[in-house]
């Protein structure tokens, strides 16, 4: 199976520049078995990314066209090129801090105009290529090199956001939950209308280490532990809930 | 792909237009397939015009939620192979900066139009200014070559976005078509004629994107979807794409190519006018608008029998250096008029000789600098 993916990747590409235990690189090879199993032409798709380690998944790393944007300007990027080229299964791939947080205006906007593109956001929930800063996903109490004592902001629902501003499939899983990742993807990819998958991507070396994390294996079990899904959050209390990161789907009106 | 001559795309003939509608027409004649903008006074009846027109015409139109996404989705479909126009003034030729620093490194043709109003700032929308010609060459960071021109009627507001589609296609270079409020808000009569001229990027398959061994040093760029599994960034990258972000080999070799394919390629670039230079000791050089009230000083003062000439600079940059080094070696004053605080004053100093006056006559109050001002400030040159 690993091998067979080799296809997708860019001749010549041997070595990824992600960090020992890197959720994005877990996410990485479950986006490629999503359109593995999709069967889709890579010659036909074309890969948009911003800045920050999650930009790097598709850019140098798959073999079709792909577009390493400015930080935060995916979004306007793809969708010009998507309406020159409708026929092109244009997908966006890239982290919390570009997408959200410098690219925010330009996420709700490509989700209000309903464009079609597949937005995957690899929540790793810090400024992992600057070397850990908080960012507007960073749990509460987090340290980051620039919350020393304690990230003071709420993390951002990122779901709730763009399922607000009008987008047709918003789902969220981690990448400890690989199976629902990837039909969570598929199910994007599929999805005629602006789709969004926020793909929790822990980032053991800038965020894990600073929060008593040793390894990469007690961070991603520490994931494990705080993703529930949507069916199990409604039966918990706010005081139980505090921490935990719900999973699913979130493209019903009740959501 | 290269140049080829088509059908006009609106009937030949005299058209009594605004600037911007020239503008919006010109982009069509130049077979634009793409336009993003976001309103901003002087330069919004452009993108109104375009609105409607591009569904007759069969174009993409955009209105994006503000300039950095207006001229990223262009750069987008710029790549898609679409030719691509954005258009807006001041303020948002500050947001748009980041972009044309970005399709300076990704070489993506592209051409914006800043109808430059009066500023610092948001300062007086309706009123003119160019304060944003220094802007237009240094505004981006890292340091940069770029195309600017500078129409000053409408006529010319028609010509030069043709001109600019055809520069930014065959350099791969974002072009800056510098319009001022008076020329986008100007209404007069134009002509336009049976047939044009227009340049298409050129394409080889299979050849490096981002590397040439050619003279002119622009390389082939083909388009997403044809399947040459582009890899387009715009960190430090070698001729296929691939990111080589601390080789100083590498970064040396495509900044100077960035560079050299303007500067050595500027004698076809850069157009200009001269004005009764034969026997000129006193030599008025100006652009924009500012040169239609420059033209009519000149000629009253030579009706008076005085020995004035004029320069018209068609394009700002690459700096017309040669034209101006020439002028320097024939006349003894020159003087600059321009409504800022003086900025192609500058260069004009940079490259007369030091025994020349660079006299620079600079206003900032928010109006033309009228034909009067000029007849009575060269008076006391002569």
């Amino acid at each position: 199976m690993a091998r067979d993916l080799e296809q997708y990747l860019r001749p010549g590409v041997g070595v990824t520049t992600f960090c020992p235990g890197c959720g994005e690189a877990i996410l990485m090879g479950l986006i490629l078995r999503a359109i593995d199993e999709l069967q889709l032409n890579m010659d036909n798709m074309l890969f948009v990314s911003g800045i920050g380690c999650a930009a790097w998944i598709p850019s140098p790393h798959f073999n079709a066209d792909t577009l390493h944007t400015l930080h935060g300007r995916t979004i306007p990027c793809a969708t010009g090129a998507k309406l020159v080229k409708p026929e092109l299964k244009v997908v966006v791939i890239s982290g919390d801090g570009d997408l959200v947080d410098i690219g925010g205006n330009h996420l709700i906007h490509g989700a209000w105009r309903n464009i079609d593109l597949t937005v995957i956001c690899a929540n790793n929930m810090n400024y992992g290529m600057t070397g850990g800063q908080f960012c507007s996903t960073t749990p509460l109490g987090a340290f980051t090199l620039t919350t020393r004592e304690g990230n003071p902001y709420r993390p951002f629902d990122l779901c709730k956001l763009v399922r607000a501003a009008g987008a047709i499939y918003v789902a969220r899983y981690s990448v400890t939950q690989p199976f629902a990742l990837i039909k969570s993807i598929k199910k994007a990819l599929e999805t005629k209308g602006f789709s969004f998958v926020e793909a929790v991507s822990p980032c053991p070396v800038q965020f894990g280490r600073r929060n008593r994390f040793d390894t990469p294996a007690d961070l991603l079990k520490d994931t494990m532990a705080r993703c529930i899904t949507k069916e199990e959050a409604v039966k918990l209390s706010p005081e139980e809930l505090e921490g935990k990161i719900i999973t699913g789907e979130f493209t019903d009106e009740a959501d | 792909m290269g140049w080829k001559k088509v059908k006009s795309a609106i009937p030949g003939g005299v058209y009594y237009f605004s600037g911007d509608d020239a503008v919006a027409e010109g982009a069509i004649a130049a077979r634009v397939g793409y336009f993003a903008g976001y309103p901003i006074t002087p330069s919004t009846e452009i993108l109104e015009r375009i609105s409607v027109r591009f569904k007759e015409v069969g174009a993409v139109f955009m209105q994006m939620e503000d300039e950095i996404a207006s001229i990223c989705s262009c750069i987008g479909a710029s790549w898609a192979g679409a030719k691509v126009m954005t258009v807006t003034s001041g303020p948002g030729f500050s947001l748009m900066q980041e972009g044309i620093g970005y399709a300076i490194m990704v070489e993506t043709p592209l051409v914006i139009v800043d109808a430059q109003r009066a500023g610092p700032s948001t300062g007086q929308a309706t009123r003119v200014g160019s304060g944003d010609i220094m802007q237009a060459k240094w505004g981006t960071h890292g340091g940069n070559e770029i195309i600017a021109l500078s129409p000053w009627s409408v006529q010319e507001l028609y010509d030069q976005t043709i001109n600019a589609f055809n520069l930014a296609e065959r350099y791969r270079v974002p072009v800056l078509l510098m319009a001022e409020e008076a020329s986008a808000h100007l209404r007069e009569t134009m002509h336009i004629g049976e047939e044009i001229e227009l340049f298409s990027r050129e394409k080889e398959a299979g050849a490096p994107p981002f590397g040439t061994e050619s003279d002119n040093g622009v390389p082939p760029m083909p388009a997403f979807g044809e399947g040459e599994k582009l890899l387009v960034t715009s960190s430090t990258h070698n001729e296929y794409g691939f990111r080589k972000v601390v080789d100083p080999l590498v970064q040396e070799k495509l900044v100077t190519r960035l560079h050299n394919k303007i500067v050595n390629n500027r004698e076809e670039i850069i157009q200009y006018e001269n004005y009764y230079l034969e026997d000129a000791a006193v030599v008025v050089v100006c652009y924009g608008f500012t040169a239609r009230s420059s033209l009519f000083a000149v000629e009253r003062l030579r009706d008076e029998g005085e020995r004035i000439g004029m320069v018209r600079l068609k394009t700002l940059w690459p700096f017309a250096d040669r034209v101006i080094k020439d002028i320097g070696a024939k006349v003894k004053r020159i003087f600059v008029p321009e409504m800022n605080m003086g900025q192609i004053v500058g260069e004009v100093m940079k490259y007369a000789p030091c025994e020349v006056d660079v006299i620079p006559y600079n206003q900032v109050n928010g109006e033309v600098i009228r034909p009067n001002t000029l007849v009575q400030q060269l008076r006391k040159l002569l």
